[in-house]
C-alpha cells in the first residue's frame, strides 16, 4: 500500500506559499478536472482579484492522432487578458509534463504571458518532458501504470486517490 | 446483424453519414465538443493544432457555398490542410467513375472527405470503400440526408432552448425534396423532443411522413401554434415549375412566415432557416431580419459543429 498525503492538508500550505510568493496582480488558471478543482480553491483562499480562468488542453494533446477525442471537451474560458499577465497554471497531478506543455501551448493562443508558474498538488515523478513544478504540494512514488487523481467528494472535500491506468 | 457503416467496432464515429441511426450519446458528445469549439471560435486566434498534418478534402459534386465554405473554416481553425474540388467541372465530367476519384485522392494521401452528391447514398458508397485511415462526411446526398446541417439545427435549437424535453418544432415548407427536414427530425426525435410537427401542402410532404413521428399538418395557422421552433425549409426553385405547387405567391400566403402567422406561436418562439433564403416566398423579410431569426447565429454555430464533426471522425 502506497501512503497518499491528505490532499485537504497540503491545501493551505500550498496557499501559504503563494501567498507570500505571487504577486498581487497575477492570474490563476486551473486545468480540467482535478487542477479546476484545486485551482477554485487557491483562488478563493489567495483572493485574488482577476477572475479563475478554467482550461480543458483536449484540443492541444499530442497523443490525438493516436487515442482521438475520447472525452467531451469543457469549454476552456480565460476571463482576462493573458498578455503580459503573470500566470500561475494549477493542475493536481504532474506527471509526464505533457499536460503542462499543451497547457502552455493553449495558453500562448491567447496571447504572451509575462510568466507562467506551474502550481500542483502532487509531484509523481516519471517526467517525459523538461517541465518541473514551482509550487508543489508533495512529492509521491507512484509505480507506472498506477494513475495518482485528484476526486471531489459530495462534501467538496478533495482526495488523491490511486487507480490502476487504462 | 450488420453494423453501422458509420460506427467502428468499438462503437465510435468513424464516418458521418446521417443522423438517422446514430445513438443519442454520439449525437450530445458532437453537440458538447460543438460547445468548447464555439469557444475557440470566439478567441483571437481561432485555430486549435488538432488536425495538424491531416489532407481534407472537399468533394463537391453538386454546387454549394455556405456548406463548402464553413467546412473549409472548420477544417482551417483545425490547422488541417484543406483541397477544395469542385468535381462537377473536372473528372466527373470526363467520365471518371466516382470510387475511381477517390482512388486517386486517396492516393494522395487524403485522410477525409467531405462529400456532397446529388445522388442519395453516395457518401455510403465512399466511406464502403475508404481505407481504415480515412474518414467519410456526408455534406448532403441527393434528397436523403445533410447530417451537419441537422446537427447544427440541434445545436442552435439547444442553444436558445436549452432542452429539447417539453419542445414543440415545427418544419414548414417543402419536406419532400428536403435532405435538411431528414437529418433534423431524426436527431429531434432521438433527443426526446416531444412534439415534432411538419407543415406544407399534401405535394411537398412525402408519404407516410407519420413514420417518422412527426404530426402532420396542412394548414399553417394550426401548425405553428404554440411552437417553440419553427423551422423553415427553402422553397427550390425549380419545384415551382413542376406540378407540385400553383405559383410561390400563393405558396407564400399559404406556407410563407409572416409576421401575423409568427404571433401564433410561442412568444419567445425561435426561427430557423437553412439558407439560401427566398424572402417573400418562404419567409417574410420582416421575420428573417426580426428578433426572433436565428438564421445567422446558426451560419456561426455551422462552423463550430463541423469542427466537432471533423475532429471526432478523424480521431476514431
Amino acid at each position: 500500500m502506497i501512503a497518499l498525503p491528505d490532499a485537504e492538508s497540503l491545501l493551505p500550505r500550498l496557499a501559504e506559499e503563494l501567498r507570500a510568493r505571487t504577486p498581487r496582480d497575477a492570474a490563476m488558471i486551473g486545468l480540467y478536472t482535478g487542477g479546476a478543482w484545486l485551482a477554485e480553491r487557491l483562488h478563493a483562499s489567495l483572493g485574488l482579484p482577476t477572475p479563475l480562468g478554467l482550461m480543458d488542453i483536449a484540443f492541444y494533446r499530442d497523443d490525438y492522432h493516436k487515442e482521438g477525442l475520447k472525452h467531451d471537451p469543457k469549454r476552456t474560458r480565460i476571463p482576462f487578458d493573458v498578455e503580459g499577465r503573470d500566470v500561475l497554471l494549477v493542475d493536481d497531478v504532474i506527471y509526464t509534463g505533457r499536460t503542462v506543455r499543451a497547457a502552455m501551448n493553449e495558453l500562448f493562443d491567447f496571447g504572451r504571458p509575462r510568466s507562467i508558474s506551474l502550481v500542483v498538488l502532487a509531484d509523481r515523478g516519471g517526467r517525459q518532458l523538461p517541465i518541473c513544478a514551482q509550487h508543489c504540494g508533495a512529492t509521491v512514488e507512484i509505480p507506472e501504470g498506477m494513475r495518482l487523481r485528484l476526486k471531489r467528494g459530495d462534501d467538496a472535500r478533495l482526495k488523491l486517490e490511486l487507480e490502476r491506468a487504462a | 446483424m450488420q453494423r453501422n457503416p458509420q460506427l467502428n467496432a468499438n462503437g465510435e464515429l468513424q464516418h458521418l453519414l446521417s443522423i438517422e441511426g446514430l445513438p443519442r450519446e454520439i449525437l450530445l458528445q458532437i453537440l458538447d465538443t460543438a460547445e468548447s469549439f464555439v469557444g475557440v471560435t470566439e478567441r483571437d486566434i481561432k485555430k486549435v493544432p488538432l488536425l495538424r498534418g491531416k489532407s481534407v478534402f472537399n468533394l463537391f459534386f453538386e454546387p454549394s457555398t455556405r456548406t463548402r465554405t464553413t467546412f473549409e473554416i472548420a477544417a482551417k481553425r483545425l490547422s488541417a490542410d484543406v483541397i477544395n474540388l469542385n468535381i462537377a467541372l473536372s473528372s466527373q465530367s470526363k467520365g471518371e467513375s466516382l470510387l475511381d476519384t477517390v482512388a486517386n485522392l486517396s492516393a494522395m494521401h487524403a485522410d477525409l472527405f467531405v462529400v456532397r452528391h446529388a445522388s442519395s447514398g453516395a457518401p455510403f458508397l465512399i466511406a464502403r470503400a475508404v481505407k481504415p485511415h480515412e474518414h467519410v462526411i456526408n455534406a448532403g446526398d441527393g434528397r436523403h440526408a445533410h447530417p451537419t446541417q441537422g446537427l447544427l439545427d440541434l445545436f442552435t435549437i439547444r442553444h436558445y432552448k436549452k432542452e429539447f424535453g417539453g419542445l414543440t418544432v415545427a418544419v414548414v415548407g417543402d419536406i419532400l425534396h428536403s435532405r435538411v427536414a431528414r437529418s433534423l427530425i431524426h436527431g429531434l426525435t432521438t433527443l426526446g423532443t416531444p412534439e415534432v410537427r411538419v407543415i406544407g401542402p399534401q405535394t411537398l410532404l412525402p408519404a407516410g411522413v407519420e413514420s417518422l413521428g412527426v404530426r402532420v399538418f396542412h394548414d399553417m395557422r394550426d401548425g405553428v401554434q404554440g411552437a417553440d421552433v419553427i423551422v423553415m425549409l427553402r422553397l427550390q426553385n425549380e419545384r415551382m415549375s413542376g406540378a407540385l405547387l400553383p405559383s410561390a405567391q400563393e405558396f407564400f400566403m399559404k406556407y410563407g412566415l409572416t409576421a401575423e402567422k409568427l404571433a401564433l406561436a410561442h412568444p419567445q418562439a425561435i426561427v430557423m432557416h437553412p439558407g439560401p433564403m427566398n424572402r417573400g416566398v418562404e419567409i417574410d423579410s420582416s421575420v428573417a431580419d426580426g428578433p426572433h431569426s436565428v438564421i445567422l447565429p446558426q451560419v456561426t454555430f455551422g462552423i463550430a459543429v463541423r469542427m466537432a464533426v471533423m475532429s471526432i471522425v478523424a480521431g476514431n
